[in-house]
């Protein structure tokens, strides 16, 4: 299988004496969708600034598709598309122009630049705002314009920096198939969010970045098999009785719903039938949060108090 | 030089060149009415009673020296406003990540500094023709003193913005040190007009050489020694281009 990104014993301090990286070693194969999770300052942009060649490294080695950026830097570049968190396109330009000047930095010729930019233009669904002011797009189409401009010089890498940030439901699933889409051509896509549904639905793979380090890196599905409690909430018919709470050892959260932490190894029928012994009806059940997000939480805070008590 | 070199390379000039002609109001009209302006005054009002300088009447003397002002302050504005404005925006990203070789970033926006820098200096050109005749002695000397005069100036607005980290640092340079570089240059004067000492100070100002290479081209005087002048302002050209690409390489005021 190639490898796609290898970064090895990346350290990056800046000048105010911020650590951001602390020896980072982080693989990622060919053709997936790897989701890079950390919460805010952990060292995810950071990390995607050096791979890009936004950050200087303070030491430690970046590869490419097997191209060192230290010894072959252009080689690197011309194998990535960058997708950052931050609108960083001329707004006084026309969407046409930005993608076609991005393309021609990347040396393609503006006969292909300008057919690509009408292909991905439309895939995004961007075509009929080409020629207006970049400025005037709104948020979601802004994020778009970033996501093909990155496309243009048609990159073996694609790093998405919390692409759906602010973009609604509609359009961030419109830019999930976008992304199934592109990774289906064989390129492999980086993506940080906090949007952890998100990196559950597009990635098989997943690391967690906090203060500088990668404290997991597995599968989705293989992290979710160590999460052993979750948290429900029932919705009932009437307000549950302090009999039913002690009972279930459950909290209520409103008048008519109660929420309680059920095992893995642990019968959801054994908590329907306690509830049906006291008189209630259970008109609607859901997980309190998303089960990723919450081992998400668990892990990061973990870390946390490691590092408070050192 | 490759293909794809060459295509980033044109990519970069014509955005720069589209953005000057995109904002003309900005970037052409504003020092075309100001030299408009020096012409009335200094050239026709005062430069009456002023009479002769350099062998010339004083308006004759005068329109070189205006030319390469606004060159200067053309060339040094454009690539300052244009660089820094892609760094405040952070739209200079989309250069920095893609494998466009550092040279071509630096040659691309000196190439738009030239493109305004001659623009203005020919509609200066044109304008001064309304209020006096011009002589060109050497239309090599003036070609090639205008050119390099505005890359050293486009190289040292590059090195400006790469620093700047706020607007107040790209207005500081041009007040504080270009604009009295420039005045005291030998624009409106001969510096044989001045006591001796000031004469050897004044041999220490860059732009003197500029200015009066470019008056030589046109008028065949000068203050300064022609092969001394184009000997400064080569050496310019030469480490002002190391500079900045030394600053590039290393991300100096662009990577953190």
């Amino acid at each position: 299988m190639t490898i796609a990104l290898k970064v090895s014993h990346l350290k990056k301090t800046y000048k105010n004496g911020t650590v951001a990286l602390k020896g980072l070693d982080l693989e990622v194969q060919a053709g997936e969708i790897f989701a890079l999770l950390g919460p805010n300052g952990a060292g995810k942009s950071t990390l995607i600034g050096i791979i890009s060649s936004l950050v200087n490294a303070t030491s430690g080695e970046v590869e490419v598709f097997g191209d060192s950026l230290h010894k072959n830097r252009n080689k690197v570049k011309s194998h990535i598309g960058l997708v950052p968190q931050e609108f960083n396109f001329n707004m006084f330009e026309k969407p046409m122009d930005v993608l076609v000047n991005q393309a021609g930095y990347y040396g393609v010729p503006r006969k292909i630049a300008l057919q690509r930019a009408e292909k991905y233009l439309k895939q995004l669904q961007l075509w009929d705002k080409r020629d207006g002011m970049s400025r005037m797009l709104s948020g979601g189409m802004k994020r778009r314009l970033m996501i093909a401009r990155a496309m243009m010089n048609e990159p073996k890498l694609l790093i998405l920096d919390e692409p759906t940030a602010g973009v609604d439901i509609e359009i961030r699933r419109s830019m999930w198939e976008f992304v199934q889409q592109i990774a289906k051509n064989g390129t492999t896509i980086i993506l940080t969010t906090h949007y952890l549904e998100e990196a559950e639905q597009l990635c098989k793979n997943i690391a967690i970045i906090n203060h500088g380090e990668i404290i997991q890196n597995t599968t989705i599905k293989q992290l979710l098999t160590t999460l052993d409690i979750e948290t429900f909430i029932f919705d009932l018919d009437k307000n549950p009785s302090d009999e039913l709470l002690r009972l279930l050892n459950a909290e209520i959260t409103d008048d008519h719903s109660i929420q309680l932490d059920v095992k893995k190894s642990e019968a959801l029928n054994d908590v329907f039938k306690k509830i049906d012994a006291q008189g209630y009806k259970v008109l609607s059940m859901r997980n309190k949060v998303n089960r990723l997000e919450e081992l998400f939480f668990k892990m990061t805070q973990k870390d946390s108090n490691k590092e408070n008590a050192a | 030089m490759s293909n794809t070199t060459l295509t980033a390379l044109y990519t970069l000039g014509r955005k720069e060149i589209v953005r000057i002609l995109r904002i003309w109001s900005q970037t052409i009209l504003p020092p075309a009415i100001t030299m408009t302006l020096y012409f009335v005054i200094f050239g026709n009002l005062i430069g009456k009673r002023i009479g002769q300088m350099g062998g010339f009447d004083y308006m004759s003397f005068i329109v070189p020296g205006l030319v390469m002002m606004s060159v200067i302050t053309n060339s040094y504005g454009n690539i300052v406003s244009s660089f820094f404005g892609a760094k405040f925006s952070k739209h200079i990203e989309e250069m920095l990540v893609s494998p466009m070789p550092n040279w071509v970033i630096l040659f691309g926006h000196v190439l738009g500094a030239l493109a305004r820098g001659l623009m203005v200096g020919s509609i200066v050109t044109v304008i001064a023709l309304f209020f006096t005749e011009i002589h060109v002695y050497n239309i090599w000397i003036v070609i090639s003193t205008v050119v390099l005069t505005s890359i050293v100036f486009a190289l040292g607005g590059f090195i400006n913005a790469c620093y700047a980290t706020k607007f107040d640092d790209i207005a500081i340079i041009p007040a504080f040190i270009l604009t009295p570089l420039t005045y005291l240059g030998g624009v409106f004067y001969s510096i044989s007009l001045l006591p001796p000492f000031w004469q050897s100070v004044s041999k220490f100002n860059p732009v003197l050489y500029m200015v009066n290479a470019f008056r030589y081209g046109f008028l065949g005087v000068s203050d300064v020694n022609i092969y001394t002048a184009y000997a400064v302002i080569l050496s310019f050209v030469i480490l002002l281009t190391i500079i900045c690409l030394y600053m590039l390489k290393k991300g100096i005021g662009l990577r953190s």
